[in-house]
């Protein structure tokens, strides 16, 4: 199987394309304002080597930080009709409560709350009041409101109030995008719809983009299914992603982190990715970023979005390097390192400059660094070492050895030993990780819901059936599907031993045709 | 009747919802909903008095509210800041008179916020007090259960209308059991009043000023943060309370019994700590706390799992693998730790064989 992976970073868009289990080449153009033309010059430049174009292409898989930069800056956002249905429990707590004023006034269109949704153990809660979701339509079709986001109460168990209301939605507003809650997340009404509002925000610029991606894809003369990576390192249908932007938010980091793993081959490890200004250091596990815990904050409002758990240091290539050597970052040249740097003729000490005084790089002019007292570049290696040692202890759950796996330009400032850690690994193409991550994302399916009246072992069963139907449902190829995680809490106060199971199953993206 | 009574600003309350939740010891749910109610009252030009228990006429009446059930149901059935109203409306009305004023019955968590919902809609005060000084998971595990206060009537009700009076028990275990299994009935959240107390009683069996002490710590732990201090230095040197371990979350073993969840948390040791072991064990709350096999800490001494860098509180329901924290102590009530308190809520009343010794009794052994 032949994939190309597309990285829109920040600085730069990196292609590769991976035949197989062997990167074949990689190419960095320089991201564009349009996302998209950086897209288009990177898949040309691809296009350049012969060993790509000599046969076809399966699929072409993009990591993007668009969705994530709009929101966070305010900016290509769409008004939203929001309906929650569960009254009367939550009426003091409407829809958009715990938002940041100017982000809820640019997303607000009309707020309606209307009887109905489930109790835990799946009994109605109170009946759906039909007549008000279909007053509730007229009135976001009246305001013109394009995109509406649906969530009931305890919609997670029980979807069909949510599926019966986007029903009515659509009946009065027939090109209307909905979104419905229980398709983004886990039990939590208020993150659930914070997601769901937010994802219907974004319902415009998700479909514009995605029609400039496949139109650049077009252009490039590709004839290949696209798919958008989400925030897990798996991918979705760009049909589908259109539909939900909101999954594809961390991207970025998480196909750093599967790459890495692609590349070394190891699974279980530690990840560090050094880039100009910051490190992002991670944990592996079954080949996947271990996920943050609970609450996260896009923009200021709370999600419960599968984001991977990273620790963000303030140490790069670029670092400047102060105080003889004690003191290494966090401020940082960045982009500018070849032109601040003094082995680039600058007047900037940064770490770059001690790695080539030190020949650990080869980079830039080294008879411009050949003055600096070795004194200095003994500490300066020191600190940063430290720093490394440091925060891979604070990221790491087992008191066990594992493996450290370093990716990035500045992977030069992690040392060949560090404490806790069995073996520093270091890959080709690893400047490339985050599209290679991109170019081997998989297909997955999850389940997290309330099971009553079953031991844990039927219960754990009965999640991952629904967890498989539900990847399969994405893409997933059957025969290739496995259980990363299983996760199960016990539910106090609830009778019955009820338990809370989160099953999560990923699979190879079925071939073209059989799907 | 002049009484004072200083109105309590939204920013304090904010410092309460962190306050409290580091007094919930592992358990009481997250106050982050009921903060959101009150910032909505705020909003609307609402605002809350509150008085000090000793300013209570001996004949006055107090409610002592609380929201009963399953943390997991309050996340989806969000709460409405009036229901907790109705419950006391709905003892008002059973009981043919009015309230003077209302107060928490535990400190510790979401139940910190209750009473201020209650007090806004009613127009009365709050009491700055409650009956555990932290969050207990049973009835009968309050100051007033262990000063022999009558356990009756108590009201409840639901969002959707559901009401419900239970007019009598013989005790406060039987007041634990069937108030449960009305709550269960009506989806596992319900808003209760229970049995009313009178100034006197509030004044010889209530735990005093609660409200301000949770205002104080929340207080403490978001200058630091500001400052960006150590917010665990400040919590304890705010409460005199003593750092028993820092570490990483090594593995959470979590089972529900007789509709509690029960465990134990397992934390490897970092820093100072590297090479000892901690765990603890819990009932909804954290109650017992052993250092390499040698139980350190516990209940009714208040066990606090914090996040070793903002120094917010982990509940036992959330607290994950991997999670780095610091354990701290900070003082109990002395009302619990009489031999009868110790009856109610000392290490045996949760099941475990151990005599109570308090970790402030003497230095902590092993500790510099």
């Amino acid at each position: 199987m032949r994939r190309i992976g597309i990285d829109v970073g920040g600085t730069n868009t990196d292609a590769v394309l991976i035949a197989g289990n062997a990167v074949v080449r990689s190419v960095k153009a320089a991201t564009t304002a349009d996302v998209t033309g950086g897209i288009l010059t990177a898949l040309q430049a691809l296009s350049r080597f012969p060993e790509v174009t000599a046969q076809p292409v399966d699929a072409v898989m993009i990591g993007t930080t668009h969705f994530i930069n709009a929101v966070v800056q305010g900016r290509h956002l769409n008004r939203v009709g929001a309906l929650r249905i569960g009254l009367p429990s939550g009426a003091t707590l409407p829809p958009f409560c715990d938002w940041p004023p100017a982000l809820a006034d640019l997303v607000r269109g009309e707020v309606a709350m209307v009887e109905g949704g489930h109790d835990y153990d799946g009994r109605p809660f109170m009946p759906l009041d039909r007549a008000a979701i279909a007053a509730a339509a007229r009135r976001f079709a009246d305001a013109g409101l394009k995109a509406v986001a649906i969530a009931a109460v305890f919609a997670p168990i029980d979807p069909s109030c949510e599926t019966e209301a986007a029903a009515i939605v659509r009946d009065a507003i027939p090109d209307a995008a909905v979104t419905c809650s229980h398709e983004l997340g886990r039990i939590g009404l208020l993150e659930r719809e914070n997601a769901a509002l937010m994802n219907a925000a974004l319902a415009e610029l998700a479909r514009e983009t995605v029609a400039a991606f496949e139109a650049a894809i077009a252009e490039s003369g590709l004839q290949a299914p696209l798919y958008i990576t989400q925030n897990d390192g798996t991918v979705m249908l760009a049909a589908h992603a259109m539909r939900q932007p909101v999954l594809s938010f961390a991207s970025g980091a998480t196909n750093s982190m599967r790459g890495a793993a692609f590349l070394s081959g190891i699974a279980d490890a530690m990840v560090i990715d050094v880039g100009g200004t910051t490190t992002d250091i991670g944990q592996l596990r079954h080949g996947f970023p271990r996920e943050a815990n609970g609450v996260v904050e896009v923009g200021g409002v709370r999600t419960l979005f599968r984001m991977p758990d990273l620790l963000s240091i303030g140490l790069g290539g670029g670092s400047h390097v102060e105080a003889g050597g004690d003191a290494v970052g966090p401020l940082s040249v960045g982009h500018r390192l070849t032109s601040e740097a003094l082995i680039f003729g600058g007047s900037r000490l940064t770490t770059s400059d001690v790695a080539v005084a030190a020949g650990l790089l080869d980079l830039g002019d080294r008879t411009r660094v050949a003055a600096i007292d070795p004194a200095v570049v003994a500490r300066t290696l020191a600190r940063a070492h430290a720093m490394v040692e440091e925060n891979v202890d604070r990221m790491k759950t087992d008191a066990a050895p594992l493996p450290l796996i370093a990716v990035g330009g500045g992977a030069f400032l992690v040392p060949e030993t560090v404490a806790g850690i069995s073996r520093v690994v270091r890959v080709p193409h690893g400047d490339c990780a985050n599209a290679v991550g991109a170019a081997i994302a998989q297909v997955s399916g999850e389940i997290d819901q309330v099971f009553q009246g079953m031991g844990r072992a039927d219960a754990v069963a009965a999640a991952t059936t629904l967890a498989q139907e539900r990847a399969v449902a994405a893409g997933a190829d059957a025969a290739t599907l496995q259980t990363i995680e299983v996760e199960d809490i016990p539910l106090a106060y609830l009778p019955g031993n009820a338990l809370r199971v989160r099953v999560r199953v990923v699979g190879d993206i079925a071939a073209a045709g059989a799907a | 009747m002049t009484v004072t009574a200083r109105p309590i600003p939204l920013d304090d309350i904010e410092s309460l919802a962190i306050g409290a939740w580091i007094l919930g010891t592992g358990g009481g749910g997250s106050p982050y909903l009921g903060l959101l109610n009150m910032r909505r009252i705020y909003a609307d030009g609402g605002q809350v008095l509150l008085m000090d228990p000793f300013d209570l006429a001996d004949d006055d009446d107090v409610a002592v509210v609380s929201n009963m059930g399953a943390p997991l149901v309050g996340q989806e059935r969000l709460t409405d800041s009036r229901t907790i109203a109705r419950a006391v409306e709905i003892m008002e009305r059973y009981q043919g008179r009015r309230f003077r004023a209302v107060m928490s019955l535990e400190i510790g968590g979401g139940n910190a916020i209750q009473p201020l919902m209650a007090a806004a809609h009613l127009g009365i005060p709050v009491v700055d007090a409650d009956c555990m000084g932290r969050a207990f998971p049973e009835a009968q595990m309050t100051s007033f259960a262990i000063g022999d206060l009558q356990p009756w009537p108590l009201s409840l009700a639901d969002c959707r209308g559901e009401e419900a009076i239970v007019a009598r028990v013989t005790t406060w275990k039987w007041m634990e059991r069937v108030s449960r299994k009305i709550c269960v009935e009506v989806g596992s959240v319900a808003s209760t009043c229970k049995a009313p107390r009178t100034g006197a009683e509030v004044k010889r069996w209530g735990i005093h000023h609660t409200t301000t002490k949770a205002i104080g710590i929340g207080r403490a732990v978001r200058e630091a943060q500001r400052r960006h201090a150590d917010p665990i230095a400040a919590i304890l040197e705010h409460e005199g309370g003593l750092r028993i371990f820092a570490g990483k979350v090594s593995d959470v073993a979590r089972r529900t019994t007789e509709g509690f969840l029960r465990g134990t948390a397992t934390i490897e040791g970092l820093d100072g700590d590297r090479g000892a072991r901690m765990e603890i064990a819990f009932q909804n709350e954290w109650a017992v706390a052993w250092r390499d096999g040698v139980p350190v800490v516990t209940t009714p001494d208040l066990i606090c799992v914090l996040n070793a860098v903002t120094g917010e509180a982990i509940g036992t329901e959330t607290l994950r693998y991997g999670q780095r924290v610091a354990v701290v102590a900070l003082p109990a009530p002395p009302v619990l730790m009489t031999p009868k308190g110790l009856e109610h809520v000392g290490p045996r009343a949760f099941g475990y064989d151990i005599e109570f010794r308090s970790v402030f009794a003497e230095p902590v052994q092993g500790q510099a």
